[in-house]
């Protein structure tokens, strides 16, 4: 079987997946405001954006959206019926305050106890922490949604971050390329593979040892 | 206490910006809640050494950040390219792309510049508080990384927390799409972010608006900012809505 890693949209529709109904949920910038497209149009999930708006939807057709209804990448974006708006201050007790149930957000790199490194590259100096760091103190669940490995191969999945971090221990799920991955008390629990790839694999490309699930499967999207 | 709020120019609400002052910037880092035309005669008026405290530092100029295509983002990049930035208090200081860099990273890099960031919701909050009387606050925020430094922790309940203090401004420019003329604000959409938290804390806090109204005519409901809180308004000279007018700026 072919070895496949997952784009951007299979990886999104994949974490679209752990969206339960009923579920306030945060989407971090970059990739993860692509799962926003993937919610089943009959699941109620209530999507939270830091600058302000509870119940937006998928992005509108090019060139029907309104510049006063943004996600926090900046891209517009819909309303959905019973939508709202609140100021930064009620956005941030929605996150601070443990009422967002699920935030994905992406990574540079997750560590073995669930440590997030999401906002500094080092070599470059400076870097934007946004509001990453609240989801990581406030968010009931947060899912990192991110390539399994640097753009030379190098594990972003280590014993230890070597960047800065967002958050200690406060990443419950890896949703990788390559990967679904659990945070455990007892290590990382390798949960789906992506299609054609082995355990031996994956965990080749990740720094510390991975524990296999029992039922672990391939990542159907 | 005046009661005439609303000013005839923006060149007439930001004269008495000073040299050295604290200035709070809304908006959320695109179009929406950007104060345009208040920053644009700040360029003109040109007041140095600013403190600068708004969520990113010129990321639309960078970027585009939602900007409609053909308009020319206005943000603070623009103060910061006419060399009146002293410092910024921020939580989103570079672009996400590095090799489209803020005006305020390049500044940065060159060490003409200082910098504080801070994570969006102890910005927030450090805001809330000071307009709110709160001296100081604890936050589960940051705990365990280098926001911690040279803060102190105390536990409750079992879980760690960091001591944040309140950040107030002498002036604030913030954007609302409606105010009557006592400084009752109305906003729309997600534009509204950190605009009343910012007219909260700082001592002066202007706004530019789309539409002013008289007394009566804001559905006392919808008023989100009480007038109390706002010292001065001034009206955009488009009204539609802010962003087709703005290729002519």
């Amino acid at each position: 079987m072919a070895k496949v890693r997952l784009t951007p949209e299979l990886m999104a529709m994949r974490a679209a997946q752990e969206l339960p109904e009923g579920a306030v949920v945060n989407l971090g910038i970059g990739m993860p405001t692509l799962v926003a497209n993937h919610i089943p149009p009959d699941r109620l999930v209530i999507l939270h954006s830091e600058n302000g708006v509870v119940g937006y939807g998928p992005f509108p057709p090019e060139g029907q959206g309104d510049p006063d209804v943004v996600n926090a990448g900046g891209e517009m974006a819909t309303l959905k019926p019973g939508a709202c708006f609140v100021h930064h201050a009620d956005s941030f007790a929605i996150i601070r305050g443990g009422h967002v149930d699920v935030a994905i957000l992406g990574a540079y790199q997750v560590s073995e106890q669930g440590d997030l490194a999401n906002w500094m590259i080092p070599a470059r100096g400076i870097g934007s922490i946004g509001g990453a760091a609240d989801l990581a103190a406030g968010a009931r669940k947060l899912i990192a949604l991110m390539e399994h490995t640097t753009r030379d191969g190098q594990p972003r999945i280590l014993r230890r971050c070597t960047y800065p971090l967002t958050g200690r221990r406060c990443v419950r799920l890896v949703i990788t390329d390559l990967a679904v991955i659990e945070v455990t008390p007892r290590g990382l629990l390798l949960k789906e593979l992506a299609p054609g790839w082995t355990a031996k694999e994956v965990q080749e490309l990740t720094e510390p040892e991975l524990l296999l699930a029992p039922d672990l499967r391939a990542i159907e999207v | 206490m005046s009661t005439n709020k609303v000013c005839a120019t923006f060149r007439e609400a930001v004269a008495d910006l000073f040299d050295g002052a604290v200035l709070m910037i809304g908006g959320f880092g695109g179009v929406g809640g950007m104060p345009h035309y208040l920053l644009l005669a700040l360029r003109e008026q040109g007041a140095r050494d600013l403190t600068i405290i708004s969520n990113t530092m010129g990321i639309a100029s960078a970027m585009g950040f939602g900007t409609p295509k053909g308009v020319r983002p206005v943000d603070v990049s623009i103060l910061v390219e006419n060399g009146q930035v002293r410092k910024a208090i921020t939580t989103f200081p570079t672009s996400p792309s590095p090799s489209r860099p803020t005006a305020f990273e390049l500044a940065y890099r060159r060490g003409q510049v200082e910098l504080e960031t801070v994570p969006q919701g102890t910005l927030t909050e450090r805001m809330r508080a000071a307009g709110a009387g709160i001296a100081a606050f604890y936050t589960p925020t940051g705990v365990g990384t280098v926001v911690e430094q040279g803060k102190e922790k105390r536990v409750f309940d079992g879980r760690e927390y960091i001591l944040e203090c309140a950040l107030k401004s002498d002036f604030a420019l913030i954007r609302a799409r409606q105010a009557d003329t006592l400084g009752n604000l109305v906003y729309r959409g997600t534009s509204r972010n950190f605009a009343p938290i910012m007219a909260m804390a700082a001592r002066v806090t202007i706004a530019e608006v789309d539409y002013i109204v008289q007394p009566g005519e804001l559905d006392p409901e919808a008023v989100v900012t009480t007038g109390i809180f706002v010292k001065r308004i001034v009206k955009r000279p488009s009204h539609t809505g802010g962003y087709q007018g703005m290729g002519a700026l």
